[in-house]
């Protein structure tokens, strides 16, 4: 059973990602809002199931999907829409946007705008956890489209070879842009490459908060232990189009509403909550309320920032100590 | 002082940079046991153990990646890349996530980050084992470029490349590696980068070029002197950044440049140079700036065609002559 406070706050965080992203629609439908923008609208369960177990001193590679994982892992709102609008008041001065985004002070060793590009990232982060000699570990997220990336392969041998803390999550929404996953992926589990490695792998419905949350917890145990790295699929589905201008000509509408009505990460987490009595319906419709005004303030705070100064372009291409 | 080889210059650099910093640490393939192809980590494993200098597997991506998300962590990795030419299978590492990380993420990641290796011609390696590469790391913003011709470079723009809070990329040439210089004791001793050497002063011509161009400008220098020609050998010692203070200075003087290197003459960084000589000096040249590198042609095996490939001493001397029309 997961604890009251931590089934609040993943409650929390999941409501600030869906408000967050459902924002982001809107905003770049009204032409706020430019470049690529992947939503992560309905996979909230796994960033905040498994970023409630990190602390700043944990690390996390993310992906262009990466908004979820950015607020999960400590980004406040306001800041990370300034970003995804280019202002100066956003995370990375405007020059991320959407798909670089992170907070670094968090452990967020970025959002990564190439397929698997990150992985490797962690697996440093990993390494220099173990030289530190620190109880820490380091996660990277992407998806099923990474794991056929020569990175997936190489990284996940290099973190057993060493028996880093490295958790490695495939975010398995079921399309690598259009192409299903049954048509790229020799597996049908991509979780079943671990025994390839000598790792444990291990797959989750990623739209239950609290199976994601369970299995990051036997992940995260044996990385502290020095049993070295996990390889967790979490299978899940994207409500929205693998970017915001995608025509969607690869699924049926029915297929999505299917998993919107019956299979959403919120809504199922809300009936575990309750069902558990771990709080009632009114204190869950207040943790929404207060999402949604966080989401409104951030908004106002975005629309509000003044734009990054050209004359400043060149800033921070090297550290000038 | 000490006499030692460009190699060795490498090794005891980097010995002293693990003693005085423990967040320092080597990895790569074959560091350990064999101390790399060419030794330059050869027994640092017995001083700071294998914690510290790393075996890796053949993964390039892995663990240039891996030394990037470290140095994010807090650690000064120094990776070797057993040739260069194998940069092009981490090519991504390298230059959509080394070189732009501190960048798009808005200054807020310090990268204390060395990539090390070797390229260059001389030992029969042929096309994918003897490119020079570093042309296309001085075309990508965000990753220093260091290139030391000698034994007391090395170990002094090792030292600073180490002490840098940004990514660096040192070239070294394989044909170096048992050239003989004198190297300071102290182990403090760092060249500062944009510090361009001139490693002979001359009135007549500047000759720019770097690694073992160098050797070869001197060489042709040589020559020159005969002819009753001055040439000023001028070594940058490091691409980004780039000492062009020393170069146009040079310039003025002598009111013509030649600039060599084994990198491909097509888009290479000496056309980058003349270019900017041309900007900033054009009315104290008195020939038009020649540049000279490898011919557009993979590097072949045979001895004979290799060397056909890349400029010759004399082709360096050629040039020199033509910008004082004595061709």
């Amino acid at each position: 059973m997961i604890k009251k406070e931590t089934a609040l706050w993943i409650y929390r965080k999941m409501n600030e990602i869906r408000d967050f992203e459902e924002t982001a629609w809107t905003l770049f439908t009204q032409n706020k809002l430019r470049g690529s923008v992947h939503l992560y609208t309905g996979e909230e369960a796994i960033a905040a199931g498994v970023c409630s177990q990190l602390s700043d001193e944990d690390y996390i590679t993310s992906t262009h999907r990466g908004h979820g994982h950015c607020i999960a892992k400590g980004a406040s709102l306001d800041r990370a829409l300034a970003e995804l609008m280019g202002k100066a008041t956003g995370y990375c001065k405007g020059r991320s946007g959407s798909m670089h985004i992170a907070d670094f002070k968090k452990g967020n060793l970025g959002a990564n705008a190439i397929v698997g590009g990150g992985i490797p990232i962690a697996v440093g982060g990993g390494l220099a956890i173990q030289m530190q000699k620190r109880k820490n570990v380091s996660v990277s997220f992407f998806g099923d489209g990474a794991s056929n990336q020569g990175t997936f392969h190489e990284s996940i041998n290099l973190a057993a070879v060493w028996k880093l803390p490295v958790i490695f999550i495939c975010e398995n929404n079921q399309f690598g842009l259009t192409v299903p996953t049954w048509q790229s992926t020799s597996v049908e589990n991509i979780a079943d490459r671990a025994k390839g490695y000598g790792i444990a792998g291990e797959v989750v419905d990623g739209n239950d908060a609290v199976a994601v949350y369970e299995a990051f917890e036997r992940a995260k145990k044996r990385a502290l232990a020095g049993e070295g790295p996990t390889l967790l699929e979490c299978k899940t589905y994207r409500w929205r189009g693998h970017w915001t201008g995608d025509p969607e000509v690869y699924r049926s509408r029915e297929e999505v509403e299917d998993w919107k009505t019956n299979r959403d990460p919120i809504k199922l987490f809300a009936e575990y909550i309750k069902k558990n009595k771990l709080a009632s319906a009114a204190t869950l419709k207040k943790i929404q309320d207060e999402a949604a005004a966080e989401m409104a303030k951030a908004v106002e705070f975005a629309e509000n920032s003044p734009q990054p100064d050209p004359a400043h372009v060149t800033d921070d291409v090297f550290f000038e100590g | 002082m000490a006499l030692l080889t460009y190699a060795q210059a490498i090794n005891r650099t980097l010995a002293e940079e693990m003693r005085r910093d423990e967040k320092v640490f080597v990895m790569g393939e074959d560091v350990e046991k064999l101390g790399g192809v060419f030794g330059c980590t050869r027994d640092l494993y017995k001083e700071f153990g294998t914690d510290r200098v790393r075996n890796t597997p053949i993964s390039e991506s892995a663990f240039v990646g891996a030394a990037l998300g470290a140095a994010c962590a807090g650690m000064r990795p120094v990776a070797e890349l057993m040739y260069w030419d194998f940069a092009f299978v981490c090519a991504d590492q390298l230059f959509n996530q080394v070189a732009k990380t501190r960048y798009v993420f808005g200054g807020n990641a310090k990268i204390p980050l060395v990539i090390r290796s070797q390229q260059g011609t001389g030992r029969g390696n042929a096309a994918t084992h003897s490119q020079s590469v570093e042309s296309i790391f001085v075309h990508m913003p965000g990753l220093k470029v260091v290139c030391p011709s000698t034994a007391e470079d090395a170990a002094g723009l090792l030292r600073t490349a180490i002490r840098d809070d940004n990514p660096v990329c040192f070239f070294e040439h394989k044909a170096l590696y048992l050239s003989k210089g004198e190297v300071p004791d102290d182990p403090e001793f760092a060249i500062p980068f944009g510090k361009a050497r001139i490693r002979r002063e001359g009135s007549d011509v500047t000759i720019v070029a770097n690694l073992l161009y160098v050797n070869k400008a001197l060489e042709a220098a040589e020559i020159l002197e005969k002819e009753g020609i001055s040439a000023e050998v001028i070594d940058p010692r490091t691409l980004v950044p780039f000492d062009y203070d020393t170069v146009i200075n040079s310039v003025k003087k002598t009111g013509r440049i030649v600039i060599a290197h084994e990198a491909h003459r097509n888009n290479g960084w000496s056309t980058e140079v003349a270019s900017r000589v041309c900007e900033q000096a054009f009315r104290y040249l008195d020939a038009s700036p020649i540049c000279l590198g490898a011919k557009a042609c993979p590097l072949p095996f045979n001895l004979g065609l290799e060397q056909a490939v890349i400029p010759s001493v004399d082709e360096i001397v050629a040039a020199c002559r033509k910008t004082l029309y004595k061709d």
